[in-house]
């Protein structure tokens, strides 16, 4: 499908927002509208997204939008859902929305609350790996060997990222998927997907920060692109917890991982020692994936 | 007096700078603006000088862990902001009750809740005081210039080894982001704690005839550490006179060293009529206008610049009000310390607060034109 023939009377996201050039969180809001339509309630915790949703007297966004304090996501939405519910609203989506500071780190307690007592709504991780609205500093989705101003040059990123998919699949919540803003079809269905479901949804959408990664504002798809086409970061979702299934398979051979982490100033000066180890981490958690979708019995 | 050379430096920058110098080798933290430079200067250089920085989940986690190495052995440091020093709040009571020594830099910004993250107020200074729950002690200093938090922060650590009790440095958005020339000596101001080497065998961490000397964990003494209320050994007990004995003996280790906590300073005529008394970044305006009113054209006006704003500089202004007819206090908030300063006037003298909280700062018109109007 071409980006043109895509439908638009729904995006609620409005041109003027204050998002960086080649914002991927931005991108992935906007199909995000696209997909769930206006009928939408919002609560957002402190990230970028706390800024782009607009300063006066503009708003980014047609739809009310909540904004919570930073360790609060996963609960704020679950009140906002049981207040809906109990006012009769039960057609309204609550979308909650976090960075990967909100969701991996400070916000993990309310989160996994929230999923362990299968609340019903969609909680959307937009991923940009690092705290980048206050200027990039680590966070644990930030990758092994990234630099950032937590962890300057000559140090980098220690550790590997936070397998946040994992996390959620062992909660056996109805309803996780991995998205990224290169293959909009995709984000779209899945979202879509997860609104028909009832119970905790999650989503994990990576998206590209150029600032932060240190990137020209027109790479964010490319980018986005090659951290599926490498394996990076792989598009699936999981039913239940226990069925795995892969939605978009890179075409033939991996791409290196070289290529990824080439175009991004957050991995300048990387070492091959280092490369390699972060391609050694990749491969495997690509077989543990693999191995996970080919154990994995189709639903009936 | 030691060598110096000058430095031109942000007051975040002279925050970790004299946190390092004063032996901090332990930094864990959560960026939070405006607070983040100073876990960024961490990062960078504590790693190259032999000590730890941790970028932790969460701030609850920043203060647990910061308590968790002072009890390893470490002079410890966490910065944060409003929403930041909020959820410490708990943590840092658990540290004052179980007397353990840390400093917590708050740069404070426009509140409440997120607030306007990039501006100034200076609104925290009574969550400062009261933030965390149950009577307790608390040292909060209260730089106004990038020297000042470069000493401020110094003083902070040393003391907060000594007496065993965390401190809070209150810096604000002005003072934190502003950038001035800063003397740095050369060599530590680090003060070692004597009595570290020699404990008795019946150590006794909170002993009642005075502060024990802290001993690391795994150095050769077994005790508790509790937020519960403690013996002298540290084990939990809830007997009344016992209780009443140890929140007593708290306070009074505050007292005993009144001198070395309550830092103030005064510029202006020796007999004033008209006086302001301001702490952080409002010194710097209300100075402005003393400078000319004073030194200029001999005005009877002076400034009080509360370094230290609790323990309250009670004696400081009950001196004052003595002397003068009225007190300016400008604030960056609705009013916060003027109450205080109020209290200890005891109708001496007429106390007129001065107060902005639109996220700017008090400028040395509002402060000159408030005090034209009492001479």
């Amino acid at each position: 499908m071409r980006i043109e023939e895509m439908k638009r009377e729904s995006e609620m996201l409005y041109a003027g927002h204050n998002a960086c050039p080649g914002c991927g969180a931005a991108l992935s809001v906007r199909f995000l509208t696209r997909a769930l339509g206006s009928n939408i309630a919002l609560v957002l915790t402190a990230s970028c997204w706390s800024i782009i949703a607009g300063m006066p007297p503009l708003t980014a966004l047609k739809c009310p939008i909540l904004h919570c304090p930073f360790p609060s996501a996963g609960s704020v939405g679950s009140g906002v859902r049981r207040g809906l519910d109990a006012k009769g609203k039960h057609d309204t989506t609550v979308v909650v929305l976090a960075g990967d500071g909100g969701t991996f780190d400070i916000g993990l307690q309310a989160l996994s609350g929230a999923a362990q007592r299968n609340e019903d709504y969609i909680f959307v991780c937009y991923d940009n790996e690092a705290y980048m609205n206050t200027g990039m500093q680590t966070s644990s989705a930030t990758p092994f060997g990234a630099r950032t101003n937590t962890a300057p040059y000559p140090l980098f990123k220690e550790g590997q990222k936070k397998d946040i998919m994992q996390i959620m699949a062992a909660h056996s919540i109805p309803y996780a998927a991995t998205a990224t803003v290169a293959f909009p079809e995709d984000l779209e269905n899945k979202l879509k997907k997860a609104q028909e479901i009832k119970g905790f949804r999650f989503i994990h959408i990576l998206s590209p920060c150029p600032p932060g990664w240190g990137t020209e504002s027109g790479d964010t798809i490319h980018l986005s692109r090659l951290a599926v086409s490498t394996g990076f970061f792989p598009l699936y979702e999981i039913i239940n917890g226990v069925s795995w299934k892969m939605t978009c398979m890179p075409e033939g051979k991996r791409v290196p991982l070289k290529e990824y982490l080439m175009g991004q100033r957050r991995f300048k000066q990387m070492e091959d020692i280092r490369i390699d180890a972060l391609q050694e981490e990749v491969d495997h958690d690509w077989e543990m994936l693999m191995e996970k979708i080919g154990s994995s019995q189709p639903l009936k | 007096m030691p060598e110096t050379k000058p430095v031109l430096m942000q007051g975040n920058e002279a925050c970790a700078a004299g946190a390092i110098n004063a032996g901090v080798r332990f930094y864990a933290g959560y960026p939070i603006t405006p607070s983040t430079e100073v876990a960024e200067q961490m990062a960078a250089r504590l790693p190259e000088i032999g000590g730890v920085f941790i970028q932790m989940e969460d701030e609850i986690a920043s203060m647990a862990a910061v308590i968790g190495a002072s009890i390893g052995g470490m002079r410890t440091l966490t910065a944060t902001s409003g929403p930041g020093f909020s959820l410490k709040q708990e943590n840092l009571g658990y540290a004052i009750m179980a007397e353990i020594p840390c400093v917590v830099v708050n740069v404070q910004r426009m509140g409440p809740s997120t607030g306007v993250p990039t501006a100034p107020a200076q609104g925290d200074v009574m969550q400062a005081r009261w933030g965390t729950h149950g009577d307790h002690p608390i040292i909060v200093f209260c730089p106004a210039s990038v020297y000042e938090s470069y000493y401020l922060t110094i003083a902070a650590v040393n003391l907060s080894q000594k007496l065993r009790q965390p401190i809070i440095v209150l810096l604000d958005e002005v003072i934190g982001h502003m950038r001035e020339k800063v003397l740095i000596p050369e060599g530590k101001l680090m003060v070692e704690r004597s009595s570290d080497k020699d404990v008795p065998s019946d150590y006794k961490p909170y002993d009642e005839k005075g502060i024990a000397p802290l001993v690391p964990f795994g150095f050769g003494h077994y005790y508790h550490v509790t937020g519960l209320f403690h013996d002298q050994y540290g084990f939990p007990t809830g007997d009344p006179p016992q209780v009443e004995r140890a929140l007593d003996r708290i306070h009074e280790k505050l007292e005993k060293y009144r001198d070395e906590i309550v830092l103030t300073n005064y510029i202006g005529h020796k007999e004033p009529r008209v006086a302001v008394v301001a702490y952080g970044c409002t010194v710097r305006s209300a100075r402005a206008v003393v400078k000319k009113a004073y030194w200029q054209n001999r005005m009877p006006v002076g400034l009080l610049s509360l370094q230290t704003v609790w323990p309250f500089p009670a004696e400081e202004i009950e001196a004052l009000a003595k002397k003068v007819d009225v007190i300016i206090v400008p604030e960056m908030n609705m009013g916060q310390l003027v109450g205080e300063v109020e209290r200890y006037a005891r109708g001496e003298a007429k106390v007129v607060p001065l107060n902005r909280y639109d996220g700017e700062m008090i400028s040395p018109d509002q402060i000159s034109e408030e005090v034209g109007r009492w001479l």
